[in-house]
């Protein structure tokens, strides 16, 4: 569905202020398509700005690789900021906060668990011994071996999208995995043993169920299945 | 009374920003053992560092021989010779170190054949004192500011840093707490989840909260970047070193502002006018599109000001780069190509980019010695340490970048000096023991926060306001963008003065709407804009009493850089009554060890 300057579009936002109200509901907006390829976020900034100052959320960089503005927008999550209004083909755009995530207020969520998951992987390189005096080298093959790891902006889409991560509290979930990737498989670390370690059990690598939601999810178009998949045969690997 | 809760808390050091100058800070700290709070408005990883793109400099070497001399004359002489030359041969002469460290950090560098990190050409950048162009942007794909972000976070996450470093974040720093006798003392943050007052007392303070171009209608800069960081020194009485110089990045995307990293021209693209003519040769002949970004910026601007910009309104232009190969893009400029898809529906593998010059960087900010500690002036210009305060990053001001920074030199500026403030400011506490002239358990919030206080009560408990902010907001951005731009005159400047005389009356009658305290992103704004009003005052006060042109600053009615009489820096303090005043600093012109490089006239 095209949409053409001038344009009107429907944002029905979930709305939750634990000050005030007792239950979340939501709110209709009126958005108006103000240049081609309009943002989502671009859409909430009208509404806040214009309409209701009170409409809550997180944005920061508005071009994809901050990750503050993580939602969910007519059944998908993603980031707002990379969103175009109209490939959403529909009237109507129904956004709410990240699923399964505790919420502070209205598209605000608690990012405290998902952080602590992220921790539990030791996202940082682990040396054993000290490094040369110059850069490590590494192979350009071996660098591209990160490339579709490291770009992680940590916004949680992907997270939030995994019904296993919904169902057990204690999962790490995709987006911690992907990052335990990112140093298993740099040629510089060290650490991949006790980093295997923290996702080789039911709550880690174990409980991921090929959904496959992550992948659809992720704004920055990684695939965190794929890395789980790589961290599980590294541990078998490692094991047998 | 709007039922406002207060917690005081006591740390070591307490840095207000948590992008890639306040997490090197975090990492000295840390390392020192000391008790360090790192506040911030955002998540660690949302900081602004995040979207810098293209690469980070030093002479390491790798691609062809390069040495740090070489860097230094060429930030010299992209500074336009206003740059403190002690604070510049620091800079570059450590960098390569740095950068080592970055990857010994886990910093995932592109690389070369040799297994090297990988470095790409920019602008400005030249071996030989100019002689022909330096490949000394190390980069991580188009994604070096993300991936310096996540490293130095990851750092400060390891078991020996994160039990001293407690991150604060969604805190929003208000006030700047200084004694009686000038001694900083910490900061004071609104909580933004909770909602309260909360008092950060520290012996050390590290301002590292960034830059601020929010002011401008085009910006690359994140809704975050509105000035906190001036606004807290300019209200404490601390001034602003060089505040005119405000850098225009040649690339933006038209329309949008986001940003397209000099990196695609570092690789060969070039920049077109509508008639199809790659015009920077008129404007650097040796070194075309990869002149410094105040003469690409300036040279697009000529040409859209002349009738040879692009699309119906002739107000861009465009950046080709469809000839370096799809392949090549994919591998090295994978982000850019993204941006530009998404936010204007190009496919830069086929067809050029609209561009346009788009507010970036400030190169000045809160003045600094080499070792980041705040300086102010006494009264025979001697430049004075203010005890407890530290600026690193964009919002100080060291002098690295002159009047005109070059691509690639501020993650370089981030992490070097917030590292060297970090290290100093550890050495300090560790080594002097500082106390306080009264001990912190005195002092309570109606002492030191009632200004805070009161400012709030008045938001929470007064009416909604007469006036809305996004009619200031809005007025600002344009009016600002209009006069305060790539060129600037006198009639624009005395024009645009006016109008924030107004925009401040008008800011008075603004009120909350929301008076919730949870997450009151309202709340937020409203100090956000309070930040880009006084940014902007103080830069076009500054821009009008500077009667040259050097560097990012031009001015019509004086185009002639004037060595004579304004090789100073502008000091602009900020008075009780709301008026900006001027004064004029001397140049550090010697380095530590190399020979003063001596202002030349500036050719690329």
């Amino acid at each position: 569905m095209a949409l053409h300057v001038g344009d009107k579009v429907v944002f029905k936002i979930f709305r939750y202020d634990p000050e005030k109200d007792k239950a979340p509901y939501y709110k209709d907006y009126e958005v108006e398509i103000r240049r081609e390829g309009m943002m989502v976020l671009t859409g909430l900034n009208q509404i806040k700005w214009e309409q209701d100052p009170s409409l809550t959320y997180r944005r920061s960089c508005r071009e994809g690789v901050c990750g503050s503005d993580g939602m969910n927008i007519n059944g998908v999550n993603t980031v707002s900021c990379m969103s175009h209004i109209e490939d959403y083909n529909s009237n109507v755009l129904v956004i709410k906060p990240l699923p399964g995530f505790p919420i502070i207020k209205d598209l605000v969520c608690d990012f405290e668990d998902f952080f602590n998951k992220y921790y539990v992987v030791k996202p940082y390189l682990i040396e054993k011994n000290p490094p040369p005096g110059r850069e490590r080298l590494q192979s350009i093959e071996d660098r591209e071996r990160l490339n579709g790891l490291y770009e992680c902006i940590l916004c949680g889409c992907c997270s939030s999208s995994c019904p296993s991560y919904w169902a057990d509290p204690d999962y790490l979930g995709p987006s911690a995995m992907i990052n335990a990737a990112r140093f298993v498989f740099d040629t510089r670390d060290e650490g991949s043993d006790e980093r295997l370690d923290a996702v080789n059990n039911i709550h880690g690598v174990w409980r991921c169920h090929t959904i496959l939601n992550c992948i659809s999810a992720c704004p920055k178009e990684l695939n965190p299945t794929k890395a789980i998949g790589m961290l599980q045969k590294e541990i078998l690997k490692r094991t047998y | 009374m709007a039922d406002i809760s207060v917690r005081i808390e006591e740390f070591d050091v307490v840095i207000v920003g948590a992008g890639g100058a306040g997490m090197a800070a975090a990492v000295q700290t840390g390392m020192a053992g000391l008790k360090t709070a790192v506040i911030s408005e955002v998540y660690p990883t949302r900081s602004h560092t995040v979207s810098a793109q293209g690469g980070i400099n030093a002479a390491l070497a790798n691609m062809d021989e390069d040495y740090w001399i070489w860097h230094m004359y060429d930030t010299v002489k992209g500074g336009d010779y206003i740059g403190d030359q002690d604070a510049m041969e620091f800079f570059t002469k450590n960098a390569p170190k740095t950068i080592i460290e970055l990857e010994h950090w886990g910093m995932p560098f592109s690389r070369t054949e040799k297994g090297t990190a990988y470095q790409r050409a920019f602008g400005g950048q030249t071996r030989n004192f100019g002689e022909s162009i330096a490949h000394r942007a190390t980069a991580v794909a188009d994604r070096s500011g993300h991936a310096i972000v996540h490293t130095l976070f990851e750092r400060t996450l390891r078991p020996d840093i994160v039990q001293y470093v407690s991150y604060y974040s969604e805190y929003y720093a208000l006030k700047l707490l200084r004694n009686e006798e000038g001694t900083v003392m910490g900061v004071v943050a609104w909580d933004m989840v909770n909602g309260g007052v909360h008092i950060f007392f520290a012996y050390a303070t590290i301002l590292a909260s960034g830059g601020n171009t929010r002011n401008f209608r085009t910006n690359t800069n994140a809704h975050v970047n509105t000035g906190i960081g001036w606004k807290l020194c300019a209200q404490a009485g601390i001034p602003i070193k060089d505040p005119e110089f405000v850098q225009f990045h040649p690339t933006g995307i038209y329309g949008v502002g986001n940003l397209i990293t000099e990196g695609v021209r570092g690789e060969g693209g070039y920049l077109l006018n509508a008639q199809g003519e790659r015009f920077m040769k008129k404007y650097a002949p040796h070194v075309l599109d990869l002149a410094s970004r105040d003469v690409v910026s300036r040279g697009m601007a000529t040409e859209i000001r002349e009738g040879r910009g692009v699309g119906p309104k002739k107000d861009h232009v465009l950046l080709k780069l469809d000839h370096l190969g799809k392949d090549f893009i994919m591998d090295k400029l994978p982000g850019i190509w993204e941006l530009a898809y998404k936010f204007v529906g190009v496919d830069c593998t086929k067809d050029p980019i609209p561009v346009q010059p788009t507010a970036h960087y400030h190169m000045g900010g809160i003045p600094t010695n080499i070792h980041g500690q705040v300086v102010d002036w006494d009264k025979d210009n001697k430049e004075v340490p203010i005890p407890g305060l530290y600026a690193a990053g964009e919002v100080g001001c060291g002098s690295l970048h002159g009047a005109n920074r070059l691509g690639c030199n501020s993650l370089l500026d981030l992490v070097i000096t917030g590292k060297e403030a970090g290290r100093h400011a550890a050495r300090w506490i560790l080594d002097e023991h500082p106390t306080f002239p009264n001990p912190p358990e005195e002092f309570v919030a109606d002492k030191y926060a009632k200004d805070v206080m009161d400012k709030l009560n008045e938001l929470f408990d007064g009416p909604e306001g007469t006036v809305k902010m996004d009619e200031i907001w809005e007025d600002l951005q344009d009016t600002m963008q209009a006069d305060m731009s790539v060129f600037r005159i006198e009639e624009g400047l005395t024009r645009q003065l006016a109008r924030l005389d107004e925009y401040f009356e008008k800011f008075k009658k603004v009120g909350l709407s929301d008076k919730s305290k949870v997450f009151n992103t309202e709340l937020c704004e409203y100090f956000d804009l309070e930040n880009m009003l006084y940014v902007s005052k103080i830069e076009t006060v500054a821009a009008y009493n500077r009667k040259e042109s050097r560097g990012a600053h031009y001015r019509d009615d004086y185009p002639e850089r004037d060595d004579a009489n304004w090789m100073l820096h502008t000091a602009a303090y900020w008075k009780e009554d709301g008026s900006v005043v001027t004064e004029y600093k001397p140049v550090r012109q010697k380095p530590l060890t190399a020979p003063t490089f001596q202002p030349k006239k500036r050719v690329y």
